[in-house]
């Protein structure tokens, strides 16, 4: 009853809509896509690229024109097949906190707080010598803060250590003139520059070697380290990884499976995250994948499982003036909201709160030292449960909370969902519902298996139409990752890029929502962003964005142009 | 007349290409049919992640509060020193202001802060992205709509619309402002330009002639925005009447709609938010004045005393509007927080507004007076505050397309 109101009402709103719109915009509306006209080879070549990486670079097209689409297509389906990038991998192992564990990044990198534990011996510190001077250092910084109420001034004047020829070298002299003029001083001077003197050390990040960057980043923080180290491994793996459809697959269910960088613990636990929970199923088993993500500490405290409680009696209850901890729905509504079933997927507030009991005693051992997923039998609620229809028995502990996923990991809404969300992303902001559909189809009969669903998409004649070519527009990360490709510029550090993606709307690793950002290009499009994204391509043409050279393949106003907005 | 019109216009344009149309030609310009000398602006602000309402607006008069939230509450008014700067302001001996929004009563006490409590949307969803989407669009429970309720609330224009008569501040344009009529996002007015001069002029050039109708519409929107907005970031500007605006997005937001409306550059609806309202674990410090909700509020309520203090005598021309996609739990969580739930309280401040009063019929915080067992029931409807607004402020009598499938019963904010 309600419905049928509700689509009279709709469809009269699109009238309103389309009367308001503009004369060619209702031009636009009328023909209706139909993704049925099929694309010239060259054509299906330059959708490859544009959809399956980060943007073609000068050459791309003819290197898999020789190799043959189907071969190129398969070989990015099976990314551990392709020989990685060396310069890539080279710089990615300069970022050491990229294969380490949470419980490393924290111990190495740590906030604050830990430092002041180490050093006050409730934590032991790490066995390098120089780590522990930084940390000890940490340690006094924090407990100065603390005891004045605001950090204490400890900056040295320029003129305190340069002559002012040397000031003015270091202001307006080449890399090479600024890092002679630092490389001159004495090393307790240099220490000197680099811990009191921010304005020199940004001055001299752009000239520095690898080595004294990364000592000039931990300087302004060492918990700063794993962020950055995360940005900027992101940014160069889109522009440089050969592996291109894993680096888009990867951005893609990290977004789906969302997470805030500043939500607390999340600062260091979402590199082991993205790392073990979601790069190595992108073209796996969703029931994997779920999982993954399920029991990672990142989603436990990002969504507050970790502290849902169930009902026991007594115990529980550490100190009598503590209140006792309960249940906490928001893991168990996101999950069948955004992870499984969509918006639409037929789900009640009761089972919201079903689900929620089932993942009750899913929590963190120490999430502030980078701990791991542990289950709490005492904080488990044992009763019976049901999740859509289907009976969990009394007493099932930790299996309840798999129980659960088995069912939404398997639901046809969740098929349909994820295959739409997909859709979306590949071939079009409204994608056609037949080809949704047959993902979906894909997705049931495999077992959800995602390279399966993709093979589904690319095998379409949808994802091959005219109505699908050069449709979508770019998101921020998209248009800087692709603009560098087309100029095939030189990436020496990515975090004058990454900065760029942030003014523009899409700051990597801060969307604060568990919806993630949208997959859908139109959302990209405003004024902000269209003079943003135009200041962006004559920058990165004039070579005015730190740390990337840009070669000379297309001049800045290609970059702004209409044309480059769209893939 | 018309000759007139088409004169200012086109020498304007001759003068905007070379970036130096003088501010006086850009107002005639755009005034130049407008009957009215000034134009009444509606401001809305977006409270997203679901504000909790209960603890912004404390109903410290209902015992049933303190019963669902022994952990959670912000204390009964007090005036002893020790408790009076935790405790609720008092507004009219049943409701209180948290005590973090103390730079708010004053602007009660003078009558013109008005509070609609019990206020939201009818959808029963308690999905974040879904209810934002209701609300921003005007129509709960139909996700077709493309439009946002702010941009159908824009009155006919007369004569050639301002490029810049819609503002959003921010990255992306909100959901609220999207539509047919011309809304613009901006970051910020000082970057809002394409600063190589000679690639501007090309840029131009390509967005006009661009094939794909909705890109070199956009392109059009923003060069005329731009040119719009060039002359006033050239102009020294510093809030007024020793306003000081929190550090932080949500200051920096009103700071420039307040700069915008002061410009006279003919913005009729602006849009800011401001997130972090989601308190699911530790809503509260030890005390009611600590804690995540506590300096949230704290920011919150300074900016807008501030943007209040900044325009002084402006603010006649003024509503500004608040809201925030559902509110929480009446009952605390097991985590000192609250999980999602269904009424919350809307703010209206402005020159012309009844203030000094808190609307709406409360609904009680008994367990049978509850929705759904667990949430403050709802008693006006969102598009009640909302239409008033539009229909009696920004003068848009349209309310049907505004609002479509609603009829709004005004709660009479509006003298």
């Amino acid at each position: 009853m309600r419905k049928k109101a509700v689509a009279g009402l709709a469809a009269a709103l699109f009238l309103t809509a389309s009367w308001g719109a503009s004369k060619a915009a209702r031009k636009d509306a009328a023909k209706a896509a139909t993704f049925s006209k099929p694309l010239s080879p060259d054509q299906r070549i330059e959708q490859a690229l544009n959809r399956l990486t980060f943007g073609p670079r000068p050459g791309d097209a003819q290197a898999v024109k020789a190799m043959g689409l189907k071969k190129w297509i398969d070989a990015q389906l099976h990314p551990s097949g392709i020989p990685e990038n060396l310069a890539l991998e080279a710089k990615l192992k300069s970022l050491d906190t990229l294969q380490m564990t949470s419980d490393e990044i924290v111990m190495d990198y740590p906030p604050p707080q830990v430092a002041q534990r180490m050093v006050s011996g409730q934590l032991p510190l790490p066995e390098d010598p120089e780590r522990q001077v930084e940390i000890r250092k940490i340690a006094e910084r924090a407990g100065k803060a603390q005891a004045q109420g605001q950090p204490p001034a400890r900056q040295l004047a320029p003129a305190d250590i340069f002559t002012p020829a040397q000031i003015r070298a270091l202001r307006q002299g080449t890399a090479e003139q600024r890092m002679e003029v630092f490389n001159g001083l004495p090393s307790e001077k240099q220490d000197q520059v680099i811990e009191s003197m921010p304005a020199v050390r940004q001055v001299l990040y752009d000239a520095a070697p690898p080595a004294l960057r990364r000592r000039i980043d931990v300087a302004g923080g060492p918990a700063q380290i794993p962020v950055r180290d995360l940005m900027e491994a992101k940014m160069l793996r889109a522009v440089m990884s050969n592996r291109q459809l894993e680096e888009v697959l990867t951005d893609f269910w990290f977004n789906h499976f969302n997470i805030y960088l500043d939500k607390g613990a999340d600062r260091f636990l979402i590199t082991e995250y993205e790392r073990e929970a979601i790069r190595p199923h992108v073209l796996g088993k969703f029931r994997d994948l779920l999982e993954a993500t399920a029991k990672s500490p990142a989603m436990l405290f990002y969504l507050d499982n970790w502290e849902s409680v169930g009902p026991a009696p007594g115990p529980l209850r550490a100190k009598s003036n503590q209140p006792r901890r309960g249940l906490n729905e928001n893991y168990g509504r996101e999950l069948l909201e955004l992870h499984t079933l969509g918006v639409d997927g037929g789900y009640t507030q009761k089972d919201v709160t079903e689900v929620a009991r089932c993942f009750t005693g899913w929590t963190i051992l120490q999430p502030q030292l980078g701990g791991s997923f542990i289950f709490n039998a005492r904080a488990h609620d044992n009763g019976e449960k049901t999740v859509l229809g289907v009976k969990i028995s009394a007493g099932g502990g930790q299996t309840d909370g798999e129980k659960a996923l088995d069912i939404v990991a398997r639901h046809p809404a969740t098929a349909h969902h994820i295959s739409w969300e997909l859709a979306q992303r590949f071939v079009a902001d409204d994608p056609p519902p037949s080809l949704v559909n047959r993902m979906a189809r894909t997705f049931l009969k495999t077992d959800g298996d995602l390279r399966a669903v993709m093979q589904t998409m690319l095998n379409s004649k949808e994802f091959w139409s005219t109505d699908a070519y050069r449709t979508k527009v770019k998101s921020p990360l998209e248009l800087v990752a692709s603009a560098v490709r087309a100029e095939d510029g030189q990436v020496d550090y990515a975090l004058g890029l990454v900065n760029q993606v942030a003014q523009l709307g899409e700051p990597l690793y801060r969307k604060q929502e568990p919806t993630g950002y949208s997959n859908a290009g139109k959302d990209w499009l405003n004024t902000a962003g269209l003079v943003g994204r135009m200041n962006f391509g004559t920058q990165l043409a004039d070579n005015r964005i730190a740390g990337v050279k840009a070669g000379s393949a297309l001049p800045g106003t290609a970059l702004g142009a209409p044309d480059f907005q769209k893939h | 007349m018309t000759n007139r019109r088409i004169f200012l216009r086109n020498s304007a344009l001759a003068m905007f290409g070379a970036g130096t149309a003088p501010l006086w030609l850009e107002r005639a310009l755009y005034a130049s049919d407008a009957p009215s000398p000034r134009k009444k602006i509606l401001v809305a602000i977006f409270q997203r992640g679901a504000a909790d309402g209960l603890n912004i607006v404390v109903p410290h008069g209902e015992k049933a509060y303190y019963d669902l939230r022994p952990t959670l509450s912000v204390p009964r008014p007090s005036s002893a020193a020790d408790k009076r700067d935790d405790a609720a302001i008092d507004l009219d001996g049943f409701f209180g202001l948290h005590p973090s929004l103390a730079p708010l009563k004053p602007l009660f006490d003078q009558g013109h802060l008005a509070i609609v409590d019990a206020a939201g949307s009818p959808d029963p969803t308690r999905s974040h992205f879904d209810a934002q989407d209701y609300m921003e669009s005007g129509t709960p429970g139909l996700k077709a709509t493309a439009s946002g309720w702010m941009n159908r609330a824009l009155p006919a224009p007369d004569g050639k619309p301002s490029p810049v008569r819609a503002v959003a501040l921010g990255a992306v344009l909100p959901r609220s402002l999207a539509g047919p009529e011309p809304a613009v996002a901006v970051q910020t007015l000082a970057g809002f330009q394409v600063r190589d001069a000679k690639a501007a002029r090309e840029f131009e050039q390509m967005y006009e002639a661009a094939r794909d109708p909705v890109l070199s519409g956009m392109g059009r929107e923003t060069f005329e925005a731009v040119a719009m907005l060039q002359t006033i970031q050239k102009q020294p500007w510093a809030p007024a009447g020793g306003a000081s605006y929190p550090a932080g997005r949500f200051g920096d937001s009103l700071k420039q709609i307040a700069q915008l409306i002061k410009a006279d550059v003919g913005m009729e609806v602006a849009f800011a938010d401001i997130g972090g309202w989601d308190h699911h674990v530790n809503e509260m410090g030890q005390r009611a004045s600590e804690g995540q909700l506590a300096v949230l509020l704290r920011e919150y309520g300074q900016a807008l005393a501030a943007f209040w203090r900044d325009m002084g005598d402006r603010m006649a021309d003024v509503a500004l509007v608040t809201m925030s996609e559902f509110g929480r739990t009446a009952r605390e969580n097991g985590n000192r927080g609250t999980d999602h739930g269904h009424a919350n309280c809307m703010f209206a401040m402005g020159g012309a507004i009844r203030g000094g009063k808190v609307y709406g019929r409360w609904p009680g915080l008994q367990p049978e007076q509850l929705y759904e067992s667990r949430d403050l029931a709802l008693t006006t409807d969102f598009r009640d505050a909302l239409g008033e607004l539009v229909a009696r402020h920004l003068g848009n009598p349209t309310l049907a397309s505004v609002f479509p499938g609603y009829t709004p019963a005004f709660p009479g904010l509006l003298a």
